[in-house]
């Protein structure tokens, strides 16, 4: 219990996914111009990341590393399924979640289909498998990534809405402002890394 | 041959995809600690890049149309594990300093958007002299980046000490938040100079990422998996 603690809050917010590692930057830049569709966003690849870490480490322990299949010789193969295992769940949980639950859907059926391209979810799936993480700590790794996205994308669509009408000079309004703004966000999770994990 | 280097003159400078099109940030970002950093990713982005778009340019009348985007995905991936596995062997210390960014290569956007919208329609030639101009546009990028961090923060480049040892090194500028300013640094300064050449007309903020990545994501990857499921479907 204590370990699952120590991923979640290492992956939440000491190795923050955007601001320390820089996986899914994206969509940190592109959908952060306003707190609900940022919020949106989060929410999505909360829902996703979550199912896919499962997802690909069910079929890393059973399929690639299972020592019965080709005695565990597959392992080599995780890029290409993973990608292909990713890109294939988003779309069926975009058609699960228009058949099932409606009202999820429209609340985030928009940014579903942008998380294919989103880095984060594969550079979960190819860590949990680096670090050797069981199925419970993969869920529980990937569940917590995407909060720190969702925290990091929330506060940056914040920010921006306060600054949106400031007077910025000229050459930096736009992506420089917002690039800086994310400099100094990294900064302040800098902090975190105080914490003894 | 003519159209070939005007390829290549596209990549490197016209739609550098570093500093014009803004594609592929979060390697720009993760991996430009230093100059020798920055040029390997470049160089093995570039590797990957003109075999995939060789090997789809070959294919291109071969893959179904609804198909399309998955056949790039598995050709792309399987060209990163390759790759992937020489620099394990032959480089080992690039291995480790790229990590966990050697794999995420499939996700460049670059690739992707390579693929399909020049390898795909191109003869074989010319498309690789594509990918080859776009590779080098981005090792270009990225090795700029990683030589301004590396100088400024830890006064070296290449590993090679330049500044007095008077200079005390930022060392914030090898960390996480450096890339963010030394980015948006260098973005200003493009803003600045596209300003100063439309004197008078109208200045576009870069906002290359946001249309970019959403397109890609958007236009091609979701509908075309999302296709080919549908005609399993039937």
């Amino acid at each position: 219990m204590e370990e699952l603690l120590l991923i979640a809050v290492g992956a939440a917010l000491v190795n923050n996914v955007v601001l320390s590692q820089f996986l899914g930057l994206c969509p940190f830049l592109g959908v952060s111009k306003k707190v609900e569709t940022a919020a949106g966003m989060g929410g999505a690849v909360i829902f996703v990341l979550t199912i896919s870490s499962f997802i690909t480490s069910l079929i890393y322990k059973f399929i690639l590393a299972n020592d019965a299949i080709l005695n565990g010789r597959l392992v080599y193969l995780q890029t290409i399924v993973f990608i292909l295992v990713i890109a294939a769940l988003v779309q069926f949980v975009e058609m699960l979640l228009k058949k099932m639950m409606p009202p999820l859907y429209n609340a985030l059926g928009v940014y579903l289909p942008l998380i294919t391209t989103n880095c984060a979810v594969l550079g979960v799936a190819l860590k949990n498998v680096q670090k050797d993480y069981g199925i419970l700590a993969s869920v529980v790794n990937g569940f917590a990534t995407a909060v720190g996205f969702t925290i990091a994308i929330v506060i940056m669509a914040g920010i921006r809405e306060k600054t949106e009408h400031n007077d910025v000079p000229e050459s930096f309004r736009g992506m420089p402002i917002v690039l800086v703004t994310a400099g100094l966000m990294a900064i302040a999770f800098f902090g975190f890394s105080g914490l003894n994990l | 041959m003519n159209k070939c280097t005007e390829r290549l003159f596209n990549g490197l400078i016209k739609e550098n995809p570093t500093f014009v099109l803004m594609l592929g940030m979060c390697p720009t970002l993760a991996v430009t600690t230093s100059a020798i950093n920055g040029l390997g990713m470049g160089l093995t982005t570039t590797v990957v890049l003109v075999m995939s778009n060789m090997l789809i340019s070959m294919l291109r009348k071969i893959i179904p149309d609804s198909a399309r985007v998955p056949s790039f995905i598995v050709i792309v991936a399987s060209f990163v594990t390759m790759v992937q596995f020489l620099l394990e062997g032959f480089i080992p210390s690039l291995y480790d300093s790229l990590g966990l960014y050697i794999p995420l290569i499939v996700v460049n956007c670059i690739i992707l958007g390579r693929a399909e919208s020049y390898a795909s329609k191109n003869p074989v030639l010319p498309s690789i002299f594509d990918g080859l101009g776009m590779g080098l546009g981005f090792t270009v990028g990225l090795t700029a980046i990683g030589m301004v961090r590396e100088i400024i923060g830890s006064g070296k480049i290449f590993g090679w000490k330049i500044m007095p040892a008077s200079y005390e090194p930022i060392t914030i500028f090898v960390l996480a938040p450096g890339a963010f300013f030394v980015l948006a640094c260098l973005v200003a300064v493009q803003n600045k100079v596209k300003a100063a050449k439309a004197k008078g007309g109208q200045q576009e903020a870069a906002s290359g990422c946001d249309g970019s990545c959403a397109s890609c994501g958007n236009g091609s990857c979701g509908k075309a998996v999302f296709s080919v499921e549908k005609q399993e479907g039937k």
